[in-house]
């Protein structure tokens, strides 16, 4: 498909289905009345949701597209450095100490505080190890995971009933709890991210050749590499912050945006930003939908859509694709 | 224009680099030999600075560790032993990759950036698979594309990795004779490492003949080539001659 057709599509089709997501509720299909003081409230409620959606969607694709390019491996995703465990630890630590009770920001706090933390110490012991070596970075994020998931259940051994349902449902992805504040601070921390990747675009086209290679061809790897590993993980902490662990959207939308644009950073990385935010904007919308008034967790319909999605596109041969 | 004095490197505990000192002129033509292990690409990574080492090794009169990547680019191009051959970029975005240094951090390539590109692949014969996959091509498409891309930076130095290994007969011949052109009305510096030597004597009026980590001999074809230093190097028995009429040696390992 031709650049020019495709930015056509996505001008008429985008729109559409961001307005299909922002009239989809638990209560059906439609408008709510504007005329009331519940309407307005119930369309500022689905806006905010809505937005929320596209961002943490975009921010979890932007992530893994930019990880597959800099551990050169097809199966990275925003987790692949413990993000997840690093997260769902903090936010375990903030429900199990009962400060995020005192305030609503203090769970998104502890999770993104915690997720930071655990790339920062993946990278200290990455860069000990084998200077950013993917396989290097890969094993001490699957490590380091692993890790933090068996403190995770330490931590749930000794907590309540009512806060391992909450880290429970927390884990399992959700979008409804985000406010205007805590939206609008994921808002600016994912656009710097966005921003930041976007300038090393070039850069990741040139890591695909690999680490060496990108060097003799002019790239500072021993500053972009940390540079994309720390953008990739601010969006991905942002977005874990105000929705919880929401798998899939980071693995599979830069393989299918990769085979609608090609492997150009600099048109697969908008591209896939659009695509995640959404594809996750219609998979909360079913979450809403199909088993309503009961809502399901997103993470679930991520899954469940996602993976036959993506088997379907692999395998659908292109006539361009190696044997 | 590339200097070594004393130059040791290795990998871990393993010296892969010892004690060897090198100058090479500019516009300089000069083929790297030796054995497997000899220490022949752990050369070109000492040049390019991806290997440390002890001892001096300036580029241009410059330090090639010290040098930023930029910099470094623009002044010299490798052309790898292996390409990672999965990647689906079109060849005129892989050429393209090539000039990365020289590129807008935003925005699309200017025409000075379009019109390297293009001139490397008419250099390289390789202008008429512009539009092709990356992946879809022969071993030997992809090499030549792989110099296309180091040609399209305009660099003053090529190192080349066994840049011959894929390519039939003819594109062997263009090759050199690519080379012996840049080097001839560019004054571009060529170190290439070599396995077929009957092809570098025709091509190199210098040979560098490495035995573990070590210069075994660095000089003509005529002085390089002869079965007694070629048995010590290779660890076989090895018969060398002049063929008629060129002056080309042939080199055949005898069983």
């Amino acid at each position: 498909m031709k650049l020019r057709h495709l930015f056509v599509a996505a001008l008429v089709t985008v729109p559409l289905l961001l307005a299909v997501g922002l009239l989809t509720g638990s209560a059906g299909f439609g408008c709510p009345d504007l005329s009331t003081t519940t309407g307005r409230a119930l369309l500022d409620l689905r806006l905010c949701r809505l937005l929320t959606g596209f961002v943490v969607g975009a921010a979890l694709a932007v992530s893994g597209c930019a990880l597959q390019a800099v551990l050169r491996n097809a199966l990275a995703e925003p987790y692949v450095l413990g993000i997840s465990g690093g997260g769902s630890l903090g936010a375990a630590l903030m429900l199990a100490t009962g400060l995020a009770s005192l305030t609503p920001l203090a769970l998104p706090a502890g999770a993104f505080v915690a997720a930071i933390l655990t790339l920062l110490v993946i990278c200290l012991i990455a860069r000990r190890a084998g200077g950013f070596a993917p396989h290097t970075l890969i094993l001490t994020g699957v490590v380091a995971g692993t890790m933090l998931s068996s403190l995770l259940l330490l931590v749930l051994s000794f907590a309540r009933l009512r806060v391992v349902h909450s880290v429970t449902w927390w884990m399992m992805g959700n979008l409804s709890g985000a406010t205007w504040p805590l939206l609008f601070t994921v808002i600016g921390l994912v656009s710097l991210a966005c921003l930041l990747l976007q300038a090393e675009a070039r850069a990741m086209n040139a890591l695909l050749l690999g680490h060496e290679a990108a060097s003799n061809l002019g790239i500072r790897t021993q500053h972009v590499i940390p540079l994309i590993l720390t953008a990739a993980t601010l969006a991905a902490a942002a977005a874990v912050s105000i929705s919880g662990i929401i798998g899939f959207v980071g693995l599979i939308i830069p393989h299918v945006a990769r085979r609608i644009v090609g492997v150009d950073h600099r048109r697969l990385l908008p591209v896939s930003a659009i695509g995640g935010g959404v594809f996750l904007v219609l998979c909360d919308a079913l979450a809403r939908l199909l088993f309503a008034p009961h809502e399901i967790p997103v993470g679930v319909v991520t899954a469940l859509l996602g993976g036959p999605f993506f088997l379907i596109v692999l395998t659908q041969k292109k006539p361009h694709d190696p044997a | 224009m590339i200097l070594l004095d004393k130059v040791s490197a290795a990998y871990g505990t393993r010296t892969v680099l010892d004690n060897l000192s090198l100058h090479i002129r500019w516009g300089e033509r000069v083929a790297l030999a030796g054995a497997n292990g000899a220490g022949k690409s752990s050369l070109l990574r000492v040049i390019t600075g991806h290997l440390p080492a002890t001892g001096t090794v300036r580029v241009d009169g410059q330090n090639p560790c010290r040098l930023p990547p930029r910099r470094r680019a623009r002044l010299m191009a490798v052309v790898p032993q292996e390409i990672p051959t999965d990647i689906p970029f079109s060849a005129s975005d892989f050429v393209m990759l090539g000039r990365t240094a020289l590129l807008p951090r935003f925005g699309a390539p200017t025409a000075a950036d379009l019109q390297a590109a293009e001139e490397a692949m008419r250099l390289t014969e390789t202008w008429d698979l512009r539009m092709r996959r990356f992946p879809e091509m022969s071993g030997g498409e992809q090499q030549r594309l792989a110099l296309a891309m180091a040609l399209s930076s305009r660099p003053e130095v090529i190192l080349l990795d066994e840049p011959t290994s894929h390519l039939d007969l003819r594109h062997r011949i263009d090759l050199m004779r690519l080379l012996e052109r840049l080097c001839k009305e560019r004054g571009i510096t060529v170190l290439m490492v070599a396995h077929d030597l009957t092809l570098a004597s025709q091509f190199f009026s210098r040979i560098v003949l490495l035995h573990q980590g070590r210069i075994l001999s660095d000089d003509t074809p005529a002085n390089v080539l002869r079965p007694d230093i070629l048995q010590t190097a290779y660890g076989c028995p090895v018969s060398a001659f002049p063929l008629p009429d060129t002056p080309a040696i042939c080199v055949i390992p005898r069983a």
